[in-house]
């Protein structure tokens, strides 16, 4: 287990590098001078040059790219140019804010996803099981944007049941947590499924079934177990269409997360804090991934020793 | 009674020929596709939005464009079948218009995406070694961008507009092909006909291009369908935060992210862009579930 621990984390560390290198590069190699996108059409040829120099774009590449990666091994991300705070401190009062909206969602989707693709699994054919799938792809093909609106049209504006924006009160959790969980809710619903029906065809449950055990305990013992091992990595993946999801998601219901913190800095070309929401989240994403990739190890030992 | 092919010797005949075995092959292909209602309603669909996007434009009254600011916030009328928007536009018929681009968006987006990786999934897994490697860290790096991440940076540091969106939503999804082509690739090269073409001199390029990418492209074709209603989600998504298609080109996001603004006075200008998107995502979505159901009989 240990050596598999330690190949797995091994690989991750050269992706996180290349993830940096990559954010780096598409500051400073795209078509357009940096300083001048930064400091705006109307800023006088002092100030460019002053930006320049502030953030080092006059030095050849290399120096650039080493004095990067060396702040951000010490953890510093830079200075946003719009608050003039430090880019660790603008993510991290902003953080909590969209870990609490993924959160939640995680634990509706996965609960919600299992118990779906379960009942679905084992009433193959019914007009359940078609509803179920149905509603999954409804669910993978819905613009988190658009629910969210619809969302706030229905419970908001016409019902007055929810507030549309703002994460001051724990009912403003309710609507953005639903737009933001639905697409990984029918990942997940839809994994579970398919893999409830391979578990179902397998020997061992047939075995059980023959030998007189109830279809309940057959599914709790034997089925359940073993289905949620593919669940696992889905629920690693969806993570990614999580985060990508709560750009959006916080767009629509103004909330105070990183998400909305990367939109606001693109529009004012607040180019250390892009580089660093992007960095967090990219790696965020990784680790998920490396862990659950680990916990898939330790809970199913066939897979360390392939 | 009879069945006639069947009692005389050439139908058997017929039956154990190479030929029947093919035809029969694509037969099943195509009647499981038919089989399939949700795939057939998919097509439905998007035969719907093609006919919108390439004769919409003709017989439409009036040209989108057409604002008068008297007639903005209109309700549904016979003339203006959907309302009017803030600018006094037709919601109709700007959502008749938005379907060229929606659909050109994903074209397109997803063509690079094939087209780069395509080529590089097949020489990664075809070459193996240090080629392999490489490619297969660089889009290791390529999917640690959650989501629409990739886009939004590479829009971000490109700028915005039609072309823009479309190269950065096109090599956001490069790396989905390459990974699935590689798979396949991996396990063509080890099967005897490439062995035999290799004992044969034939060059690499040619196995490539004649043996691997040819018997890799089921799960492509698969991939492609659904990367196309993920490329117009992202491709929307840009739109609605304001970084995708710029006004006053009709794109459905981009109408929705604008009319937010309106979403207490008029409802519809929020919902009807949307479930525009919506339906031309799920028609992609129902079409590829159907291809690979009807193309992969492992699966289900």
């Amino acid at each position: 287990m240990l050596t598999y621990v330690a190949r797995r984390v091994l690989v991750a560390v050269p992706t996180i590098f290349g993830v940096a290198t990559v954010i780096f590069l598409l500051v400073r190699l795209l078509p357009g001078d940096p300083a001048r996108t930064i400091a705006g059409v109307l800023a006088s040829q002092a100030d460019v040059e002053r930006i320049r120099h502030q953030f080092g774009f006059d030095q050849p590449l290399y120096v650039q790219y080493v004095t990067y990666i060396v702040h951000l091994l010490t953890g510093d991300l830079g200075i946003s140019t719009r608050t003039g705070a430090p880019v660790r401190e603008e993510i991290l009062t902003r953080l909590p804010y969209t870990l609490e909206l993924a959160a939640i969602s995680t634990v509706i989707s996965v609960l919600l996803g299992v118990t779906l693709g379960m009942i679905a699994a084992t009433r193959r054919g019914s007009p359940l099981d078609l509803m179920i799938s149905a509603l999954a792809v409804f669910g993978l093909s819905m613009p988190v944007y658009w629910l969210g609106l619809m969302l706030i049209i229905l419970f908001s504006i016409q019902l007055h049941a929810f507030p549309a924006a703002g994460a001051q009160d724990p009912l403003g959790f309710v609507l953005p947590s639903i737009t933001l969980a639905m697409f990984s809710l029918a990942l997940v619903a839809r994994q579970a499924r398919s893999a409830m029906l391979e578990v179902l065809g397998q020997d061992y449950v047939r075995t059980a079934r023959a030998k007189g055990a109830p279809m309940r305990r057959v599914l709790a013992k034997h089925a359940l177990r073993n289905a949620l091992l593919p669940v696992m990595t889905v629920i690693g993946l969806q993570f990614g269409a999580l985060i990508g999801g709560a750009v959006l998601t916080e767009t629509v219901f103004s909330w105070p997360g990183v998400g909305r913190l990367l939109v606001d800095s693109i529009f004012s070309r607040d180019y250390a804090v892009v580089q660093g929401v992007v960095l967090m989240l990219a790696v965020g994403f990784i680790i998920v991934n490396l862990l659950v990739d680990l916990l898939y190890a330790y809970v199913d030992p066939r897979i360390r020793y392939s | 009674m009879s069945i006639p092919a069947l009692d005389t010797a050439d139908g058997l005949l017929d039956l154990t020929s190479p030929e029947i075995g093919a035809q029969t092959a694509g037969g099943r292909f195509w009647s499981k596709l038919r089989r399939s209602p949700s795939a057939l309603a998919g097509l439905g669909i998007l035969g719907v939005y093609i006919v919108l996007a390439l004769l919409g434009p003709l017989v439409a009254p009036f040209d989108p464009g057409h604002d008068i600011l008297r007639e903005q916030f209109l309700p549904i009328s016979s003339l203006h079948f959907l309302g009017t928007d803030d600018l006094g536009r037709d919601e109709f018929l700007m959502i008749v218009y938005g379907a060229r681009y929606t659909l050109l968006l994903g074209f397109f987006a997803v063509a690079i995406g094939l087209f780069a990786g395509l080529p590089l999934g097949a020489i990664s897994g075809y070459f193996g070694g240090w080629v392999d490697l490489l490619v297969q860290r660089v889009t290791d790096v390529l999917l640690s961008f959650p989501g629409i991440l990739l886009a939004l940076a590479l829009v971000a540091g490109l700028g915005v507009g039609l072309r823009n969106v479309i190269i950065s939503v096109g090599i956001s999804s490069i790396p989905i092909f390459t990974r699935l082509v590689r798979a396949s690739a991996l396990s063509i090269r080890e099967l005897p006909y490439v062995e035999a073409a290799r004992a044969l001199g034939v060059p690499h390029w040619l196995i490539l291009l004649r043996h691997v990418i040819p018997n890799s492209l089921a799960p492509v074709i698969v991939q492609a369908t659904l990367q196309l209603g993920a490329a117009i989600l992202v491709a929307a998504g840009l739109g609605f935060l304001g970084l995708g298609v710029q006004k006053p080109t009709p794109e459905w996001g981009s109408m929705l992210g604008e009319a937010r603004t309106y979403i207490f006075t008029d409802a519809n200008l929020v919902t009807l862009p949307g479930l525009a998107i919506f339906g031309a995502v799920l028609a992609f979505n129902l079409v590829g579930d159907g291809l690979r159901d009807a193309l992969d009989p492992r699966l289900k």
